[in-house]
């Protein structure tokens, strides 16, 4: 049991929001003098398993491309597209949203983010979108607007990413199975990845859908203006 | 081939951060400048020279360049990004063009992954990642110095975090060798009987999802669950991994849907978007994250076996 001891100072480490380079770091030392190494021997399975992960970290080269297309506008173009779509519900903006952001997230591209999207772009238009529908749109239904979009970022994030041949979560597979003798490659992983990026679009549109009857319901129509009758 | 072509970039990725190092210390803006350009130094050296050097030396740099970042020295600078106005009329210029070469990265590693299957996705991530460099150098016409000054800037943007699941993978190393994973799969050996295929199923993509929602991160909860239960109870019952590893890591993003401990995606951008209930992020999130990690088990269970 005393070898848990690296995983009780990971999550004491994460909940002190001590640096987490140095958490790892600190977790892994203790782990191996607990389970009886030395320290050159933890220095060394240290250095030799960096070096052979080197691969995880082949996105630096990405780093100056990417750089310059954001100089040259990448997000105000990405920005501008979204946009441009005929904003209708409020669900229908944030479906959009988690289609744009998944698709990027398997192209590897950094488009999206809370501070970038979320903030200045998606809420307001989800926002916007059922104020234009309804009379009055309440505090209760703008607070979960707010969470509803957040939430979008981190399911187009989290369920595309690794449909991408190189993406940090794919390598991670990849290194963990290979050190423990089981051979992949990450091409096999970012195919077995798509299915469950699709499965999470479609759930996650039923239940934009739902928000959408659910702020119906809850909000009157407005009667003159739009027909409400975009919103079932 | 291959692995000549790999040290190439990975030669490359070393100059990236060593260029980073450089603009570091040239700026004068920086409170932390010369200990910011030795950390990036030092990670650029580890992938240039890093197989010629003993492995202890690697993993006293690494310690070293832990104690940078606990003493809070790895920060992002002044390195300025273009005025809003300036993108935004080079946006309107460049218009749907400006995603080609982004989108040629992606299409370039997954094109020779799947058609050089000898040299695999990383040689194409690289031959992807120079194409489009090179379109971007034509089409925004940009002089070449600019691409190490913007490759820089992100680089500190992201900051030291970039190394992290690296060191993930060395954590996972140092467990297993310490025999962390024996300690948790006898642990479950006593609830799941040999041999029964969904229970294991079941205990890795709920052990993942519980276990990142316990630290807040699943890459660190992969390494601990996959030797401690995925090894035992589901790889050695004959699951395909590719299939097994990709949903075991989404299954545990379901944890991150779902815990505050994961304060970047579900505390800070409620308090972005100044929610009145801090977890609104979270709440929303539940019902989609558990619904996921229900389909994670059938999936698994039906597809990997």
């Amino acid at each position: 049991m005393i070898k848990l001891i690296g995983v009780l100072i990971i999550v004491i480490g994460f909940i002190m929001k001590f640096d987490t380079i140095a958490v790892v770091l600190v977790a892994g030392v203790i782990t191996g003098l607990v389970g009886g190494l030395g320290f050159v021997e933890i220095l060394t399975i240290i250095g030799e398993a960096f070096i052979k992960t080197r691969y995880m970290s082949l996105f630096l080269l990405t780093l100056p491309v990417i750089g310059i297309l954001e100089r040259s506008g990448l997000r105000e173009r990405a920005a501008d597209l979204i946009r441009s779509m005929k904003s209708v519900t409020t669900g229908k903006v944030l479906t959009t949203y988690h289609i744009i952001r998944e698709l990027a997230a398997a192209f590897s591209l950094r488009l999206g983010g809370h501070v970038q999207f979320i903030r200045p772009l998606v809420n307001p238009m989800a926002y916007g979108a059922a104020e234009k529908n309804f009379d009055e749109v309440d505090e209760e239904t703008e607070d979960i607007i707010k969470g509803y979009a957040a939430g979008s970022e981190n399911l187009g994030n989290f369920f595309g990413q690794n449909v991408f041949v190189a993406a940090g979560g794919v390598l991670l597979i990849v290194g963990t199975l290979g050190e423990l003798g089981v051979e992949v490659t990450p091409l096999a992983v970012s195919k077995a990845s798509i299915p469950i990026a699709i499965i999470a679009l479609v759930y996650s549109a039923i239940q934009n859908y739902m928000l959408d009857r659910k702020i119906a319901k809850k909000l009157t129509q407005k009667k003159s203006g739009k027909p409400a009758a975009e919103v079932k | 081939m291959k692995s000549l072509l790999l040290e190439i970039f990975y030669i490359l990725a070393g100059l990236v951060s060593i260029i980073a190092a450089v603009y570091a210390l040239k700026d004068d803006k920086h409170p932390h400048r010369k200990e910011t350009a030795l950390f990036w130094f030092l990670f650029g050296a580890i992938f240039i020279v890093g197989k010629y050097i003993p492995a202890p030396i690697v993993g006293a740099m690494l310690l070293l360049m832990g104690v940078l970042t606990a003493m809070k020295r790895v920060t992002f600078g002044s390195l300025a990004n273009a005025t809003d106005d300036m993108r935004q009329k080079s946006a309107n210029r460049l218009k749907n063009k400006i995603f080609v070469p982004a989108l040629t990265i992606g299409v370039i590693a997954f094109f020779v992954a799947q058609v050089f299957k000898s040299l695999g996705g990383l040689v194409g991530l690289g031959f992807g990642a120079v194409a489009a460099t090179l379109i971007a150098l034509v089409m925004t016409k940009e002089k070449p110095k600019q691409f190490g000054y913007d490759g820089s800037r992100l680089l500190l943007q992201v900051g030291s975090a970039s190394i992290l699941p690296q060191l993930l993978a060395a954590l996972g190393s140092l467990f297993a060798a310490a025999g962390v994973g024996e300690v948790i799969s006898s642990g479950i050996a006593g609830v799941l009987t040999e041999g029964n295929i969904l229970g294991g199923v079941i205990a890795y993509c709920v052990g993942m999802a519980v276990f990142t929602m316990i630290m807040g991160n699943a890459f660190a909860a992969f390494a601990v669950i996959t030797a401690g239960i995925g090894m035992p109870f589901v790889y050695a019952m004959g699951a395909n991994p590719a299939i097994a590893g990709a949903l075991a890591l989404t299954a545990g993003y379901c944890g991150t849907l779902m815990t505050p401990m994961a304060a970047n995606f579900n505390v800070v951008p409620a308090a972005l978007l100044e929610t009145k209930n801090k977890y609104r992020v979270i709440i929303a999130q539940v019902p989609i994250a558990l619904a996921l990690l229900a389909t994670h088990i059938v999936l698994m269970y039906v597809w990997a076996f």
